[in-house]
């Protein structure tokens, strides 16, 4: 992974004596709550409802145990003992206190990672899929690319105060697993049929109170050109996205008031104009391979496809078979195998982490995975580089401690916010729902033959459970100042990502397993073989689901 | 009433121009809004004393860029420090209209913008009337590390890593 050299420290360093500063001036009474939150936030640090929430960036996932470490002990002496990692493949401590974020600044500093624009109206963590470098089907390996753009996006004098945030996705693979059709620029690396590297560049995509998929501006830039294209694009929005209202201030809505005709010939005609300027950003052979370099494949033992160990686990045990179904994923190399373990077990918040959770997972990865590990943007932990022997030695270490449960890719794997028991920002509460719905469904038999199902869940319009694509979404709204859920269903994460249908009107919370067990109903009855539930509702529409929840809705209205 | 001091340079100086919303109608440097500048050019061009032109967020600089050469000094309004779209016409005035003479960012303008000001361009700084210029200076040192190339070195770190001893450890 990318290790930092003399300027990385100290550009880190000089960061942590900045907000230090700042936040010495705002605790004396020298800058306002107004003038200090634009500089908070760009250093990850909002006020919530209990007290302040402090997200670190994790630069498109990928975290060394020794990081994990600190991330634990940041935990254990300013937190409760937890985090929560996001789906934009952050961790966020929810109790630390303000005149203590420096200190924690400093400590992050210490393995090589801040809190640098995790929020604020600015280029936000680069997100990239948390199987770059060991993906069967990859085309190129992103995360070069992801850090070149992290590099230049840190600290952009020109783009610190932007309309609104903007977040920028890589993806390298030939399936789309960091949506870069859903952020405000996506980037697709592809080949020509000449083998030349480019990028597929996507703009105005997004979830949010609008979603929209991102259309695309490119078909295929030369990657030397990554960063000129996307300062182009940056600029075209800095000057006329919309600042008098934040619901219509990202770059989407300006993409849909342009047309993107007109879009694109700004950008183009901005990246032309600039091109002399902008000439030294081109990036140079030798800064792509001294970047590369830090991601060079590990020194992998040369294995045999078949483990015969392995294939006698799988046979001897129901559970780790089913745990190696749901939970290990192809690598490229032979005789080796990603593996995600879960942070969805029922009963404890999606994505959350204890400390010893995470001390005890960055030791699995120095025993098993070259000591480095992903955070994936479906709030797991990824284990990126194990032999195909050791995974049955793994999976029983990591039962003991809660982080083995087989729904990878299913209903309980549920996406979620933090939600109204945490979030400001917030309508509702998301995790108790989460909870409900993972306790209904609580059979494991019932949940394996319902098969892949990606349920998410958001406690507002923000969409920070990113429900717009899951196959099944749930949105907390307010009405009157109740907490009421709306779902959608349809739709979907991947290179046809779409936007789920809102199939009525919302519902109390207290109804929600049983929302949800009527559609898993009708998908039963109704699914063809081999066809997954967001297949089925994509061959039918919604009609039959709606029917099917309401119909019942109404006998249970005239019940009570 | 007290003189204006703002920062130019780094150092903290007497301004010395005057801020007008109209015609100016007395001698001395003053600076114009775009419209003024659009409607009286000649006018004001005539005057025998400096003048220049100040630009609100939406003023696109291409309109003055054909008359650079005459002003001595372009001035940015910053109606509130967190819309950015100044940041940009500095870049523009500095590189695509190439502009040479003194650019100042003034409005709401606080000593934790002056970094990234400097960096677009601006070598010119009258802050909000609450806070400090002399205090501000420091600021403009928040970091000896720059990744990407701006309009103050245009060049990205990654083209002088390596000649400069970056040795990856």
């Amino acid at each position: 992974m990318y290790r930092y050299d003399s300027y990385d420290h100290t550009l880190v360093a000089e960061r942590v004596a900045q907000f230090r500063d700042q936040t010495r001036r705002y605790l004396a009474g020298e800058l306002t709550d107004d003038e200090f939150r634009p500089l908070r936030l760009q250093n990850g640090l909002y006020i919530q409802r209990h007290a302040p929430m402090l997200r670190v960036a994790i630069p498109y996932g990928l975290l060394s145990a020794a990081q994990l470490r600190m991330l634990a002990h940041i935990a254990r002496k300013f937190d409760k003992g937890y985090g929560h990692f996001s789906t934009r493949q952050n961790i966020q401590y929810n109790w630390p206190k303000v005149e203590e974020t420096p200190d924690i600044l400093a400590l992050l500093a210490e393995v090589e990672m801040h809190a640098i624009q995790t929020s604020g109206n600015c280029v936000r963590n680069i997100t990239t899929d948390h199987f770059a470098g060991v993906a069967a089907d990859e085309i190129v390996d992103p995360r070069p690319l992801a850090e070149i753009l992290r590099q230049w996006s840190t600290f952009h004098p020109e783009f610190a105060y932007l309309p609104r945030k903007f977040k920028i996705a890589l993806n390298g693979a030939v399936e789309d697993r960091a949506a870069v059709l859903l952020h405000d620029i996506g980037l697709h690396v592809i080949r020509n049929e000449a083998g030349e590297v480019g990028i597929r560049v996507i703009v105005g995509g997004g979830m949010g109170r609008t979603p929209i998929i991102g259309h695309v501006i490119r078909e295929f830039l030369p990657w030397r050109h990554m960063l000129t294209y996307v300062e182009a694009i940056l600029r075209v929005y800095n000057r006329y996205g919309r600042r008098d209202n934040i619901y219509k201030a990202r770059i989407k809505i300006l993409v849909k008031a342009l047309g993107m005709e007109e879009f694109t010939r700004q950008v183009e005609a901005e990246w032309e104009a600039a091109a002399e300027s902008l000439a030294p950003s081109v990036i140079t052979d030798a800064e792509f391979a001294r970047v590369a370099a830090h991601f060079d494949p590990h020194p992998y033992e040369n294995l045999a496809e078949v483990d015969a160990q392995y294939v006698l686990a799988l046979a001897d045990s129901r559970s780790f078979a089913r745990w190696a179904q749901r939970n290990v994923h192809p690598h490229r190399r032979p005789g080796y195998a990603a593996v995600t373990l879960s942070l969805k077990k029922t009963g404890v918040a999606p994505g959350d982490a204890t400390a010893e959770q995470m001390d005890f997972v960055a030791g699995l990865a120095e025993r098993y995975s070259f000591g480095e590990l992903r955070v994936s943007h479906e709030q797991n932990l990824i284990l990126a580089d194990v032999r195909k022997r050791d995974l049955f030695a793994l999976w029983q270490a990591a039962k003991t401690q809660g982080l083995a449960t087989p729904n990878i890719g299913l209903l309980t794997n549920i996406v979620c916010c933090p939600g109204g028991d945490f979030c400001s920002l917030a309508n509702a509460k998301s995790i108790p729902i989460a909870e409900a719905i993972q306790r209904r469904f609580d059979d494991l038999d019932y949940l394996h033959d319902i098969g892949e199902l990606d349920l998410n869940i958001s406690g507002c319009m923000n969409s920070c459970g990113h429900h717009h694509i899951g196959h099944i979404g749930i949105l907390g709204v307010d009405k009157q100042g109740a907490e009421f859920y709306q779902v959608s269903i349809g739709g979907r994460q991947g290179n046809n990502a779409a936007l789920g249908d809102v199939i009525g009107p919302s519902f109390a919370a207290a109804e929600m397993p049983d929302v949800i067990s009527k559609l898993i109903d009708t998908y039963i009855a109704e699914r063809h073989d081999d066809e997954l539930f967001v297949d089925t509702v994509h061959r039918l529409g919604i009609a039959p689901f709606k029917t099917r929840v309401y119909a019942d809705r109404k006998e249970l209205a005239h019940a009570a | 009433m007290q003189p204006e001091r703002v920062i130019r340079n780094r150092s903290v100086v007497t301004d010395a121009w005057r801020f007008v919303d109209t015609l100016p109608e007395e001698e001395g440097p003053a600076v114009v809004p775009l419209a003024i500048w659009k409607e009286h050019r000649e006018a004001l061009l005539a005057r025998t004393t400096p003048i220049g032109v100040w630009l609100k967020p939406d003023d696109d600089p291409a309109e003055i860029a054909p008359d650079l050469h005459r002003l001595s000094l372009v001035a940015v309004h910053f109606p509130k420090f967190t819309d950015g779209r100044g940041y940009s016409t500095a870049a523009l005035l500095r590189t695509r209209y190439a502009y040479r003479g003194e650019l100042r960012a003034f409005g709401d303008v606080g000593r934790d913008q002056l970094f990234y000001l400097s960096r677009c361009g601006f070598d010119s700084f009258r802050l909000a009337d609450h806070r400090d210029p002399d205090a501000a200076l420091a600021s403009f040192d928040d970091f000896t590390v720059r990744y990407q190339g701006s309009v103050d070195d245009p060049v990205p770190l990654f083209r002088k890593r390596l000649t400069a001893g970056g040795i990856p450890r």
